[in-house]
C-alpha cells in the first residue's frame, strides 16, 4: 500500500521500542467483542491505474459543460475559470495546509485570506467580510440566526424571490433554533409587499439579482426593515458587482452570497463558497474566522486570526456559530480570480453577460417563449414556454443544449416556465442555435 | 524594494496593483452592445479592486506559498486533525469535467455517474462504522455535528418527548460540540473525566434524567484513549430515554479495527477531509458526512440517495419526516470523489493497515519522547498521544515555547492547550503516512528542545526565528482591528 510507508523491519523496530510484540496489544482497551475478526465487507482495492480507468468512465455517464450547450444557472454559474486559479490552488503549501492556527509557519495563506476579505468587502461596499463560510446557503442562514441572537426577536421574513434552496436551509437552522420563517410573495418577479414585515421580524432578506435574475428596488425593502426596526439581509451574487450598486449602497446590514462564480467549479454542488460581508457594528456577532493585520514582536507586519474570543473552540455553547472549518481554499480561488480580473476585467465579465442575456432574451422571445416577469435582470430570466418546461428541457438535451431550470418543483403553477442564464462564456451563434432549437420545439 | 529574511515582501495585491492592468484573457463579447444603464438602471461607479498582469498575480501567490506549511512542505503532526498524505490522483480524478463540470440541478438521468460516486461512499462508509444510514450533505465536521443534533431534536419531537433539552458533553470535547449543541437550540451540561482519563461513569448516572436528549462523545476521546465502558456508556444513555453521538473526529484510530456503531452509538460524523484523505485546503472545504442507526434515518435531510431496485443510484425526495435541507444540494461533491478514490485505493485488503499503521505511529512518539514530555495518560494511545510539557514550568517554559521552536526546526507543532482538562498539553497525530525516520528526527528535535528548555530557555521564547515573521502580536490585533485593506 504506497500510502502506508512502513517495513517489515520498520514495524519490527518500532515495536521494540514501544515494548511489544505486536500491533494487537496496542489495542488492548478496545474491548474484544468490539474488534473486527474478518476484513470488511468492501470492494477489492484498486492500483492507481484502475482507479484512473474507473473514475474516467463514471464521469463520462454525466453530461457536463465541457460537453453541453450550457444555459442552466440558478445560483451556480458556468463561467470561465482562469488557468491561473487551478494553477495557484494545487500549489501543496495551500492545498495540504490545515487552517492557520500557527501563523508564522501560515503567513501566507493568512496574507491571502486578508486579502479575501478586503475583496469581498469592496464587492459588497460593506465595512468587512469574514474568511468565507461554506456556501451561500449557508451564510444567509447564519445571518437569519445572527439577528435573531442580536434583537431576540421569534421571525425571519424573507422574500419568495430568494433562491428556493436557500429558503429551505433558512428553514432548517431557524426551526432548530425556534425562529418563525414568514415568506414575502412576489409580484411580477419582485418583491413588492412588505406590509407583513411588523416589529417581530428579527431580519428582513432579499436577494439581488433574485432567483429569478430580477433586480430588486433595494431602497424599498431597506425601508420596510427600518421601519419594522429589523435587520436588513442581503443576498447578492459577485459577478453583478461588477456593474450593479452594491447593497452597502443601500444600508445593507449583512451582505451574503455564493463565491462559486469567481473561479469555481461547479462541481454538483460543492465545495461551494459563502461569501459574508457586515458593518462594523456586528464585529463581535458574526460568525466564522476573520483575519487581521497586526505586527510581531520586533515590530514588522504580519497577519493572524483574530476576534478569536467568539469562536467555538473558545467560547463553546456560547460562540456566535459551531462553525469551525470553512471553505478556505474556494476563497483562495475567489482571491486569485478576481486579482487576475480586476477591476476592469470583472466589469467586462458583467458586461459580457448582459450583452448575452440582452441577445438571448430577444432571440428566445422571438423563436416562441414569452418573457414571463417585465422586471430589468441580470444574467438570468424566465421563459414561458406555454407547455411543460420540463419536457421541453429534455428534448433540448437531445439536442445538445442544457436549457435552463424548469421552475415548477419550486413555484406552483410555473411548469411552463423555464430560469435561463447567459453567464460571458456564451456565443452569439451559440444562442442561435439555443433559439433555433427551442423554436423547433416549440412549434 | 529588496528582499531579504529580515524584510519581507509583505505588499498586498492591493499595494502592487497599476491602473488598467488586466491578469487574463477573458471571453471576448461576440453579441451586439447595449445601454447598460437602459439594461441595469443604476451603474455602479467605483470598484476597488486590484489590477495587475497574470505574470505578476502568479508571482504574488507563488511567494505566499513559500511562507506557508502544509503536509507536502513537512510533517504536520497536528493533534485531532489527522494530516495525512493527500494522494495526488485524487486531485486528478475530482478535476474531470464529467465532475467539475455538472450541475446539482441539471436532470437526474443526466449524472448517473454522479450519483453512483455518492452512493459508493455512503456504502463503504456504512460498511466501515457499521451504521444504518450514511449521507454525505453535511459540508463540515461541525455541520455534521450539527445535523446529527438535528436529527435527534427531531426524533426526540416525533416520539412526543418535548422536555428533552439538555445535551451532556465530556469537559474533554471539542468545543465544537457545545456549540453545535447550542445551535441545534438544546442547552449543555458538562461532564467531566475521571482520573484514568475515561467519562466519569458516576457522573454521567447523575446527570441522566427525563431532560436529557443527547450525550455528544469521542471515542476514542481526544486524551487519545479508547472509552474502554462505551458499551456500558451507551446502555446508561438509552435506559434514560437519550441518544449517543459519536464525534468522529478521532475515526483514523479504528478504521477496520472497529465499528462505532456496535458500540451503541445512535449516530456520528465523520470527517472526510481527516480521516479519508480530502485535502483540508487550509481550513476548509471540509466535508462531514454522518451516519445513523434506523431510528434516525426517517429524519435524515433530503434528498436522500439511495439505490433503486434495479440497483440505480437515484434520488428520494419524499423523505417526510426529514428535518428537511442543512445544505443546498449533496454536500461537498468534489471531495466526495476524493474520497472514494481514496477508499477503493485501500479496499478490502488494506483498509485497517490505516487504523494498525496510525495507532502504531502514535505509540511510538508517546515511547520516544515520555521520559522527557511525559503522557497525560501512561497507557498505550490510539492514534494521537497528549503528552505534557508541565515539568518546564520552572524553568519559564511553557508548551507554547515548545511549540514555536518546533517551527525553527523545520517541524509544525502539535495542538497546544488542547485538550483543556491537560495542563501544558502537547497533543501529536503522527497519522499512518509518516516514515520512522521522520518521526525519528521530530523525536530528536523535541528532545533537543526540551534539553534547551532546561538550558537556554530563552531559544524558546525567542522562537520562532526562522519565518518572515516572529511571535505575532494578538491583543494589538485586536485592539486596533485591520480586516480590510484601505488605502491610506
Amino acid at each position: 500500500m504506497p500510502y502506508i510507508p512502513h517495513t517489515e523491519a520498520d514495524r519490527r523496530e518500532m515495536l521494540a521500542a514501544i515494548g511489544v510484540g505486536s500491533i494487537d496489544e496496542l489495542f488492548r482497551d478496545i474491548p474484544e467483542e468490539l474488534r473486527l475478526r474478518e476484513p470488511l465487507d468492501l470492494p477489492p482495492s484498486m492500483d492507481e491505474y484502475h482507479l484512473q480507468r474507473h473514475f474516467f468512465q463514471l464521469a463520462s455517464q454525466n453530461r457536463s459543460s465541457a460537453n453541453t450547450l450550457w444555459f442552466l444557472g440558478a445560483g451556480l454559474y458556468d463561467r470561465y475559470i482562469p488557468a491561473t486559479v487551478p494553477a495557484v490552488i494545487s500549489r501543496g503549501e495551500f492545498l495540504t495546509s490545515y487552517t492557520p492556527y500557527q501563523p508564522e509557519f501560515s503567513q501566507g495563506y493568512l496574507q491571502a485570506i486578508y486579502e479575501f476579505q478586503t475583496m469581498v468587502a469592496n464587492l459588497y461596499g460593506m465595512d468587512m467580510a469574514n474568511a468565507s463560510m461554506y456556501d451561500g446557503a449557508t451564510a444567509l442562514a447564519e445571518a437569519a440566526v445572527m439577528a435573531h441572537g442580536l434583537n431576540g426577536r421569534p421571525k425571519v421574513f424573507v422574500s419568495e424571490a430568494v433562491h428556493p434552496v436557500w429558503r429551505q436551509v433558512v428553514r432548517t437552522y431557524c426551526w432548530a433554533v425556534d425562529v418563525e420563517v414568514v415568506e414575502l410573495p412576489h409580484t411580477e418577479g419582485l418583491t413588492a409587499d412588505y406590509s407583513a414585515v411588523d416589529d417581530r421580524a428579527a431580519c428582513l432578506i432579499v436577494q439581488s439579482p433574485n432567483f429569478f435574475g430580477a433586480i430588486e428596488d433595494l431602497g424599498a425593502a431597506r425601508d420596510a426593515a427600518r421601519k419594522a426596526g429589523a435587520l436588513f439581509l442581503v443576498a447578492a451574487d459577485p459577478t453583478a458587482m461588477g456593474l450593479l450598486p452594491p447593497p452597502g449602497e443601500f444600508d445593507a446590514d449583512v451582505v451574503v452570497g455564493e463565491g462559486q462564480p469567481l473561479g469555481i467549479p461547479m462541481g454538483f454542488g460543492g465545495p461551494l463558497l459563502g461569501l459574508f460581508a457586515f458593518k462594523r457594528q456586528f464585529v463581535r456577532a458574526f460568525p466564522g474566522r476573520i483575519v487581521g493585520r497586526t505586527v510581531d514582536r520586533n515590530g514588522n507586519p504580519g497577519f493572524t486570526m483574530t476576534l478569536r474570543t467568539r469562536e467555538q473552540d473558545i467560547r463553546r455553547e456560547k460562540a456566535t456559530s459551531n462553525i469551525c472549518t470553512n471553505s478556505a481554499l474556494m476563497g483562495l480561488c475567489a482571491t486569485v480570480y478576481l486579482a487576475a480580473l480586476g477591476k476592469n476585467g470583472l466589469r467586462q465579465v458583467a458586461e459580457t453577460t448582459v450583452r448575452n442575456t440582452r441577445y438571448a432574451i430577444d432571440r428566445l422571445t422571438t423563436a416562441g417563449a414569452r418573457l414571463r416577469f417585465p422586471a430589468r435582470v441580470f444574467g438570468e430570466f424566465v421563459l414561458d414556454l406555454g407547455r411543460d418546461a420540463a419536457a421541453v428541457q429534455r428534448r433540448l438535451l437531445d439536442r445538445g443544449i442544457m436549457a435552463g431550470l424548469p421552475l415548477g418543483p419550486f413555484y406552483p403553477g410555473m411548469d411552463g416556465c423555464l430560469l435561463v442564464a447567459v453567464t460571458e462564456c456564451r456565443l452569439k451563434d451559440e444562442i442561435d442555435r439555443f433559439a433555433d432549437e427551442l423554436q423547433e420545439a416549440l412549434a | 524594494m529588496s528582499r531579504t529574511k529580515n524584510v519581507p515582501d509583505m505588499r498586498l495585491l492591493f499595494e502592487k496593483s497599476r491602473p488598467g492592468r488586466v491578469g487574463c484573457n477573458l471571453p471576448a463579447p461576440t453579441t451586439p452592445e447595449v445601454d447598460l444603464q437602459n439594461e441595469l438602471g443604476a451603474i455602479r461607479t467605483e470598484l476597488n479592486l486590484p489590477e495587475l498582469s497574470e505574470l505578476e498575480v502568479l508571482r504574488h501567490f507563488t511567494h505566499l506559498s513559500h511562507i506557508n506549511y502544509g503536509i507536502e512542505t513537512g510533517f504536520y503532526p497536528l493533534g485531532s486533525c489527522t494530516m495525512k498524505y493527500n494522494p495526488k490522483v485524487n486531485e486528478r480524478v475530482a478535476s474531470l469535467s464529467g465532475f467539475a463540470g455538472i450541475h446539482p440541478l441539471q436532470p437526474e438521468e443526466t449524472v448517473p455517474g454522479a450519483l453512483e460516486v455518492i452512493a459508493c461512499v455512503q456504502e463503504m462508509l456504512q460498511e466501515i462504522t457499521g451504521f444504518h444510514r450514511v449521507t454525505l450533505q453535511p459540508l463540515a465536521g461541525a455541520h455534521g455535528e450539527l445535523t446529527c443534533l438535528m436529527l435527534i431534536k427531531a426524533y426526540h419531537e416525533a416520539r412526543g418527548d418535548h422536555g428533552r433539552k439538555v445535551v451532556l458533553v465530556p469537559d474533554s470535547a471539542h468545543g465544537t460540540n457545545p456549540a453545535s449543541a447550542a445551535r441545534a437550540g438544546f442547552s449543555v451540561q458538562p461532564i467531566p473525566t475521571n482520573q484514568e482519563g475515561l467519562t466519569d461513569l458516576e457522573a454521567l448516572d447523575a446527570a441522566l434524567g427525563p431532560d436529557t436528549a443527547a450525550l455528544m462523545l469521542t471515542n476514542p476521546s481526544t486524551l487519545g484513549l479508547f472509552e474502554k465502558n462505551i458499551v456500558e456508556i451507551c446502555e446508561r444513555v438509552h435506559r434514560a430515554g437519550a441518544l449517543v453521538f459519536c464525534d468522529g473526529a478521532n475515526m483514523n484510530a479504528m478504521v477496520g479495527t472497529t465499528r462505532p456503531a456496535d458500540h451503541g452509538f445512535d449516530c456520528m460524523h465523520l470527517n472526510l477531509h481527516k480521516t479519508f484523505s480530502t485535502p483540508h485546503g487550509g481550513g476548509g472545504p471540509g466535508c462531514g458526512a454522518i451516519g445513523v442507526q434506523a431510528n434516525l434515518a426517517p429524519f435524515l435531510p433530503k434528498p436522500v440517495i439511495e439505490r433503486d431496485a434495479g440497483g440505480r443510484a437515484v434520488f428520494r425526495h419524499d423523505v417526510p419526516q426529514s428535518i428537511g435541507k442543512v445544505s443546498p444540494y449533496y454536500g461537498q461533491f468534489l471531495l466526495a470523489v476524493r474520497a472514494l478514490s481514496y477508499l477503493l485505493a485501500f479496499g478490502r485488503e488494506h483498509m485497517a493497515e490505516i487504523s494498525r499503521h496510525a495507532v502504531l505511529n502514535a505509540n511510538y512518539v508517546q515511547a520516544r519522547l515520555k521520559d522527557v514530555l511525559p503522557p497525560a495518560h501512561d497507557r498505550f494511545c490510539m492514534h494521537e498521544c497528549v503528552l505534557t510539557a508541565q515539568p518546564y514550568k520552572k524553568h519559564g517554559v511553557r508548551a507554547l515555547d515548545i511549540s514555536k521552536r518546533l517551527i525553527d526546526y523545520g517541524f509544525h507543532p502539535p495542538t497546544n492547550y488542547f485538550p483543556l482538562i491537560v495542563p501544558e498539553a502537547l497533543m501529536i497525530e503522527p497519522t499512518e503516512t509518516e516514515t520512522k525516520e521522520t518521526l525519528d528526527a521530530f523525536c530528536d528535535a523535541l528532545r533537543s528542545i526540551c534539553r534547551e528548555a532546561v538550558e537556554n530557555p530563552q531559544l524558546l521564547h525567542d522562537a520562532p526565528g526562522s519565518q518572515v515573521v516572529g511571535r505575532l502580536d494578538e491583543t494589538a490585533a485586536v485592539k486596533n482591528l485591520d480586516v480590510c485593506w484601505r488605502p491610506s
